[in-house]
């Protein structure tokens, strides 16, 4: 019945939990804070956010113990967002090109946009 | 679920592990997610949110992308002038930790609500909603710093690029409507709790309900921090 009637975990979990959060979200400010730049910058920054995430779902929203129907259900539809970020960055990085093409000058382009 | 209707009889409820469970779930005239409605109900809100969100980020991505103007740096846009030096991004750690201990507090009001301590449950409960209310008043300063003294707009920005203005307001915006709305909620709840109103049923779900609620936001907001303050 502790299943059904509802989620109960020791308070400890939730401690240790939250002191995960807390660190992996001074990481993450450390990665700014320290300057850190390009695909190592990127790759920490998703790397804690995951993490994070991760710990949100798992533990605090009790996924971890749920039904894998539940789990599935939940899941896996937000990969869908995957497609249309891969599309909408090859969209993007085209309208950047043609930009570029239509404005001629990166100095121009600057001067164009820019508010007065 | 003890009160639920059992008219068509149901199939001994076999907990099978692994994929076959999934099919066992799944399969046939039969109820798909073996937990309350009220918990199923959220997580389908949640899924959905989970899509408007996605979809605000997506847009962010594309506009930053193909922008032709050099983006504001948001670890020099959000620093924060500390005792004669400008700290980077320090008012957003702050809201950062604020938020994640308000989940922390949320997460052992759910413990305790099954516990049937209430006077504790409400407590973390209002403990939540008080931190909510933090952040959204740091939020606050926050627009205010970005509107009054930097002159940003949704439709223009002097520190560079016009789409962070837009974008900025919009996720941001959204996120800190879903906390006020959460803290509000909480707070119902809490008083309720508070009240004795779960007492005579002993059936306390509706804690574990809004925890959900409120660590989703937790959890948009972790997003909100990667893509948008740390890119």
């Amino acid at each position: 019945m502790e299943h059904a009637s509802g989620q109960q975990h020791p308070i400890g979990l939730y401690l240790k939990v939250w002191g995960l959060l807390f660190v992996l979200s001074t990481l993450s400010y450390l990665v700014d804070y320290f300057h850190l730049q390009g695909l190592l910058r990127w790759f920490l920054i998703v790397a804690f956010m995951l993490l994070k995430a991760g710990l949100i779902v798992s533990v605090f929203m009790h996924l971890r113990w749920e039904r894998l129907a539940l789990v599935y259900a939940i899941l896996i539809p937000p990969l869908c967002l995957l497609v249309l970020v891969g599309l909408m960055q090859a969209e993007a990085n085209y309208t950047f090109s043609t930009r570029g093409v239509f404005f001629g000058h990166e100095a121009a382009v600057v001067n164009h946009v820019k508010p007065k | 679920m003890a009160q639920r209707k059992s008219s068509p009889p149901e199939p001994p409820l076999t907990s099978a592990a692994g994929w076959q469970g999934v099919v066992v779930d799944w399969s046939g005239d039969r109820e798909a997610f073996k937990v309350p409605w009220g918990k199923a109900m959220m997580w389908v809100f949640l899924l959905s949110d989970t899509f408007i969100f996605g979809g605000f980020l997506t847009g962010y991505m594309t506009v930053r992308i193909s922008t032709t103007v050099p983006w504001p740096n948001p670890s020099e846009v959000f620093a924060l002038t500390i005792g004669g030096t400008a700290v980077p991004l320090i008012l957003i750690a702050i809201m950062t930790f604020i938020l994640i201990s308000s989940s922390g507090t949320m997460a052992m009001a759910v413990n305790f609500a099954y516990r049937r301590e209430r006077v504790k449950c409400a407590a973390l409960m209002l403990a939540t909603a008080a931190l909510g209310a933090c952040f959204v008043g740091l939020q606050a300063f926050e627009w205010t710093h970005l509107i009054v003294e930097e002159g940003v707009r949704p439709w223009s920005n002097p520190l560079g690029a016009p789409q962070f203005g837009s974008t900025f307001f919009m996720i941001t915006g959204f996120h800190g409507l879903h906390v006020s709305a959460g803290v509000i909620y909480l707070a119902t709840v809490a008083l309720k709790v508070l009240g004795g109103r779960y007492e005579k049923s002993g059936n306390y779900q509706i804690v574990e309900i809004a925890g959900l609620y409120w660590h989703f936001v937790d959890l948009v907001w972790v997003f909100i921090f990667a893509f948008f303050y740390l890119w």
